[in-house]
């Protein structure tokens, strides 16, 4: 299975290599989307995971009992359909595709399985139409 | 030869029998049928645009608390409304930020709030907050009042924009290396992307190039609601270069409307945020043409192969004012998601929705096919030159 997971790291335990037993202990490849560390020195990575359904589990479990927190990507950037007005603005900001003008048609789709959450389209969409949630 | 006049369109639509198309559908129509048989079965073409129009404001009165007051600074939700008129009037702009916003201060800035969002939020029928100051008269002696209110308690509220729906507009593009916050959006470096702003063949102006049917009076749909062209707008420069079809070829008129506010929705009137330049407001504006000859059904069959828009540089021709054109697309090239220049290929976007517009025209249609909407015959019709009209315009000067 492959899935896109963000993952947040404590501050205790941001210095140990825990991705890199994700992939030597897991056998899971793990891609790194984005990562960084707030002030407070708590850590946050983006990730497409993939690997054995076994091992995957195995591996949250394991990042789990080191006190890393882990949600599923798509809880994380919101197209609030309601709030689009279909301009196609964030088209050309998005670098993933994840925002599509679909033609003839024109009118916006938001394909959230290819979103980096880079979050550029945050303030680029003039009616604030995408959102992050945590 | 086909003669129609407003009456007896206005008797047609009375009596059900109005034949009503929009401006996208008159296209194919003209092609199947030709000019002279269209424009004998076809009574009235419904346009429509969605798109920010920076050039937008309310007048509001308040009604006189007790005891009665001047007001002469006048807050809604922290954002300041130009109370230099009557005592409880005041009027709020669209592009008007709270005094608390740091701007560019921390440069890109995020504009999250300001004059267009309150707009939408009174017509979301929210609670907006009333913050009014004044120096005290033996006539109005308050010197402060707060509350919170809706658009419903406000005695009277009408959206007045002094310009709107501009005919063409510039595409900006950058050819700088450093990203632009403008706007007409972000721009990205070196012909990063181009950016657009009109909905091309559905755009009213656009399908009467010359007004021939706009002018003072033109009944239109404004922002949901029902209001009235009522004058030409700020920097209606009719005298731009058009092509063989009448077509400008750069920005060109503009529109002044007014509406009642109370009639509006927040579909249709959406405070937006452009990332380091500041607030705006969508509006939806739609004007039905009715085709009283061919000449202007002809003009209405546009489409946006025959709509060309020049392409500027925002990072040195637009701030500068040096009016250089890099060259003109059509909107059917903007709209395909990417343009040619000088053998690049940069990818399109639209700050106007195309899809609100061509919903704009239908509803519109769906109003006078119902007998709800009946044209009105103008006053007078924009001006077509510059003769007559007391200003003064320089090249460069588009600014929106
Ligand atoms: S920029 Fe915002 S409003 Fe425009 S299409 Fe994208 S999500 Fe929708
Ligand atoms: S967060 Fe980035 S990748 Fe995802 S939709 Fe927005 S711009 Fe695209």
């Amino acid at each position: 299975m492959r899935e896109k997971m963000v993952l947040y790291f404590p501050a205790s335990v941001v210095e140990q290599p825990l991705t890199y037993s994700l992939i030597k202990e897991y056998n899971l490849m793990v891609n790194i989307l984005k990562a960084n560390i707030n002030p407070k020195m708590e850590g946050r990575i983006v990730a497409e995971i993939s690997g054995k359904k076994e091992d995957f589990e195995a591996g949250l479990d394991f990042l789990r009992s080191r006190g890393v927190k882990t949600f599923p990507l798509e809880q994380e950037i919101v197209w609030v359909e309601e709030r689009c007005t279909h301009c196609g603005a964030c088209s050309v900001i998005c670098p993933a595709g994840a925002l599509v003008m679909e033609r003839p048609e024109m009118v916006v789709r938001f394909k959230g399985e290819k979103c980096i959450i880079c979050e550029h389209c945050i303030t680029a969409c003039p009616s604030r139409a995408m959102e992050v949630r945590y | 030869m086909t003669k129609k006049t407003y009456e007896e369109i206005n008797e047609k639509i009375r009596s059900g029998a109005a034949v009503v198309v929009t401006a996208e559908e008159v296209i194919s129509l003209v092609k199947e049928r030709g000019i002279e048989e269209t424009a004998a079965y076809v009574d009235v073409v419904t346009t429509g645009t969605f798109g920010p129009m920076c050039s937008s404001g309310a007048f509001f009165n308040f009604g006189h608390p007790k005891p009665r007051m001047r007001m002469s600074k006048v807050y809604l939700n922290g954002v300041e409304a130009y109370a230099g008129i009557a005592a409880v009037d005041a009027y709020l702009g669209a592009t008007q930020l709270p005094e608390t916003d740091p701007a560019n201060k921390s440069f890109p800035g995020h504009f999250n709030y300001g004059g267009g969002h309150v707009l939408e939020d009174l017509v979301a029928g929210k609670e907006v907050f009333l913050d009014a100051y004044s120096y005290g008269t033996d006539c109005y002696p308050r010197k402060s009042y707060q509350k919170a209110i809706k658009l419903e308690d406000i005695p009277y509220a009408v959206l007045y924009n002094p310009r709107n729906a501009y005919q063409n507009y510039n595409v900006g593009v950058n050819l700088s290396d450093r990203t632009l916050y403008t706007y007409m959006g972000i721009l990205k470096p070196n012909l990063g992307n181009a950016n657009y702003s009109t909905a091309g063949q559905l755009s009213p102006l656009f399908n009467d190039p010359y007004y021939r049917t706009i002018g003072m009076g033109t009944k239109i749909f404004l922002g949901g609601g029902v209001g009235y062209v009522s004058w030409f707008g700020t920097q209606h420069a009719p005298e731009a270069p058009r092509g063989e079809n009448g077509v400008p070829l750069s920005p060109a008129g503009t529109l002044a409307v007014i509406g009642d506010l109370k009639q509006m929705s927040p579909k249709w009137l959406r405070g937006i945020s452009f990332l380091g330049y500041g607030v705006s407001l969508m509006v939806g504006l739609g004007i039905p043409i009715p085709i009283l000859d061919e000449e202007i059904l002809k003009y209405t069959a546009v489409s946006d192969e025959e709509i060309f828009a020049p392409i500027v540089d925002y990072s040195q021709s637009y701030p500068q004012g040096l009016g250089e054109v890099l060259g003109r697309v059509s909107y059917a090239q903007l709209k395909s998601g990417q343009i040619t220049l000088g053998g690049k290929v940069i990818p399109t976007a639209s700050l106007s929705s195309y899809a609100g517009a061509r919903q704009i025209a239908t509803i519109l249609k769906e109003w006078i096919q119902k007998g709800e909407f009946f044209l009105t015959k103008p006053a007078f019709t924009l001006p077509r030159s510059n003769e007559g009209v007391d200003y003064k315009r320089s090249v460069g000067e588009e600014i929106l």
